[in-house]
């Protein structure tokens, strides 16, 4: 048996596939191609480097095993062209591949980018951008993401190649877009690295190991889009926030993978160093003036963070911050976690008066959370029976699992508290 | 987000699938077949399966000392699930979309059946809501 790989090669591999992909995507044009002549390179990678050492430029090896592999790919369809005598190609293969495997001016850090933005084209939709950005960025397996999101692999091998076709049917060129089409496609890249981090960071449901393998990803996409955008203070924003939120997931489930809310959390399980950068990095993000929506979130996740314990929360602050971002964005659930800022600051009443208007939101017409803050609200007013009602309605409205039993464990302790003890 | 397609149908009713004429249920098949490819085709499928009839359903319970009590057989319960999907899809729309095309899949004659299909979301982690 060939030795293995050291965990130092393993990362290795894993951060210069999607550079070597993206070299090789911008000289064959071919998404799926390119992909497997640059799997057919890591394996090769993975049974020689432990034995003949790793090469002194890792990158160019590997470009270069996965050019002559579809070089070999490209001579085998020509020449089957040639002897079925239909068509001859008018540029010969060999003229493809004149450039030198390595190097041809372009950094393969940028490769890796233009990649990422690729993958999270606006045309796909949010789960397959995220599938595809997996499997080329991530260099995730297609059985690995398929576990992540709890569908069978031939279901997500499908999502995968329809998601190629599309990219390769949409005919988008393979280079950074143009100043103009940045903002565009950077705010998709970010929605999409944001949503992959939310995928991941959901609580106890399925196995749990490969859910926070996706956030896990998600932030490392995140710090490497940063560190190609360092000025983006959106960029910024967004590994701030991931950074503020991951930090807390030790506290966020007990045991049982039951949820545990924000004011009841563990707060000395909170991780210190994923906070300390996350504050530094949305210190400075703020500081540049032009103001996003991610860095609120982050700039929100760092007063929570801050507070050693709940109680000594600056809600004020927070309640702040709600009203900057809900000038930001017209989302109702802003404006929910704005009214419970005000409960927090002014008390429940004002709280609950600020809920009357959500009530005439379509988007929230039957929507647990809303439920859930006025229940919560309510507690706080002194009125348990309604209460009750309300964590009640929530839970049947949820189609979370955990949030269900949390919920119907908030009203049976109200149910429980209202009678009289046993005997 | 995943949902679970349940075609339920009465006993008795209009999906007596063993009473109909070879062609007719061929093409009925042929059709769930298909559709079942489809949705593989799509990346949408999570599951599908078609379930042996009430008349060969058994109701159990535990009894005191923990072992299964069964009841039944029920030929005659009022309603009864023929088969599901799972299916994980971008939103409840597309969800009752493809409700809607197994809904028409064709009985006796070739009609379409426009059976009733109960289209419920499936529980999974914390909803994905933050702004």
């Amino acid at each position: 048996m060939p030795p293995s790989l050291d965990t130092h090669a393993e990362h290795l591999l894993r951060d210069l596939a999607p550079q070597v992909l993206g070299a090789v995507i911008r000289r064959f044009h071919d998404f799926s191609a390119s992909e497997d002549a640059v799997q057919e390179a890591l394996i090769a990678a993975a049974t020689q480097w432990p034995r003949e050492g790793v090469p002194s430029d890792p990158g160019a090896w590997l470009i270069q095993v996965a050019a002559r592999r579809l070089t070999d790919h490209v001579r085998a369809e020509a020449a089957r062209r040639h002897r079925e005598a239909i068509v001859v190609s008018l540029v010969p293969p060999e003229q493809q591949i004149a450039l030198a495997a390595d190097h041809d001016g372009a950094s393969g850090r940028d490769d890796s980018l233009i990649l990422l933005f690729m993958c999270c084209h606006p045309a796909l939709s949010p789960s397959s951008a995220i599938a595809l950005t997996l499997r080329a960025v991530g260099g995730l397996t297609t059985a690995e993401i398929a576990k992540a999101f709890l569908v069978p692999e031939a279901t997500m091998a499908q999502r995968i190649s329809r998601a190629k076709q599309s990219i390769q049917a949409s005919g988008v060129p393979f280079q950074m877009p143009t100043e103009e089409e940045r903002a565009q496609r950077l705010g998709a890249v970010m929605h999409v690295l944001y949503l992959m981090f939310n995928e991941g960071y959901t609580a106890s449901s399925g196995p749990e190991l490969h859910r926070s393998d996706l956030s896990g990803e998600a932030l490392r996409l995140t710090r490497m889009l940063h560190s190609h955008l360092p000025d983006d203070a959106e960029a910024a924003g967004l590994l701030a926030l991931m950074l503020l939120t991951d930090a807390r997931r030790a506290a966020r489930t007990g045991p049982a993978g039951e949820l545990i809310p924000l004011t009841e959390q563990d707060r000395s399980l909170w991780d210190p160093r994923a906070i300390a950068e996350g504050i530094a990095l949305i210190t400075t993000a703020l500081s540049k003036g032009a103001v996003g929506a991610y860095q609120l979130q982050a700039a929100i996740a760092a007063v929570h963070d801050e507070a050693a314990r709940a109680e000594d929360t600056d809600w004020p602050q927070l309640l702040a911050l709600y009203s900057l971002l809900m000038r930001l964005s017209d989302n109702p659930m802003v404006a929910l976690n704005h009214a419970i800022a005000t409960a927090m600051v002014h008390g429940p009443a004002a709280g609950l008066e600020l809920l009357k208007a959500l009530d005439a939101d379509a988007r929230m017409v039957g929507h647990h959370r809303l439920d859930a803050v006025r229940a919560h609200l309510l507690e706080r007013a002194g009125d348990s029976e309604a209460a009750i009602t309300h964590y009640k309605r929530a839970a049947g409205r949820t189609t979370s699992l955990p949030e269900r039993n949390y919920l119907l464990t908030q009203a049976a302790r109200l149910s429980d508290a209202r009678k009289p003890p046993p005997r | 987000m995943k949902y679970i397609l349940m075609m339920n149908t009465p006993g008795g009713g209009p999906y007596q699938v063993a009473q109909w004429p070879q062609q007719d249920l061929k093409a009925h098949i042929a059709f769930m077949m298909g559709f079942a490819k489809k949705l593989g085709e799509s990346g949408e499928l999570v599951a599908a399966e078609g379930l042996a009839g009430p008349d060969q359903a058994q109701r159990v319970r535990a009894g005191q000392d923990g072992k299964p009590i069964t009841d039944g057989v029920f030929p005659e319960s009022k309603e009864f699930l023929a088969g599901y999907w799972i299916v994980d899809v971008e939103s409840p729309e597309r969800a009752y979309e493809i409700a809607a095309q197994a809904s028409a899949a064709p009985g006796p004659g070739g009609a379409p059946l426009n059976m009733a299909i109960e289209v419920r979301q499936v529980m999974s982690g914390p909803p994905k809501d933050l702004p």
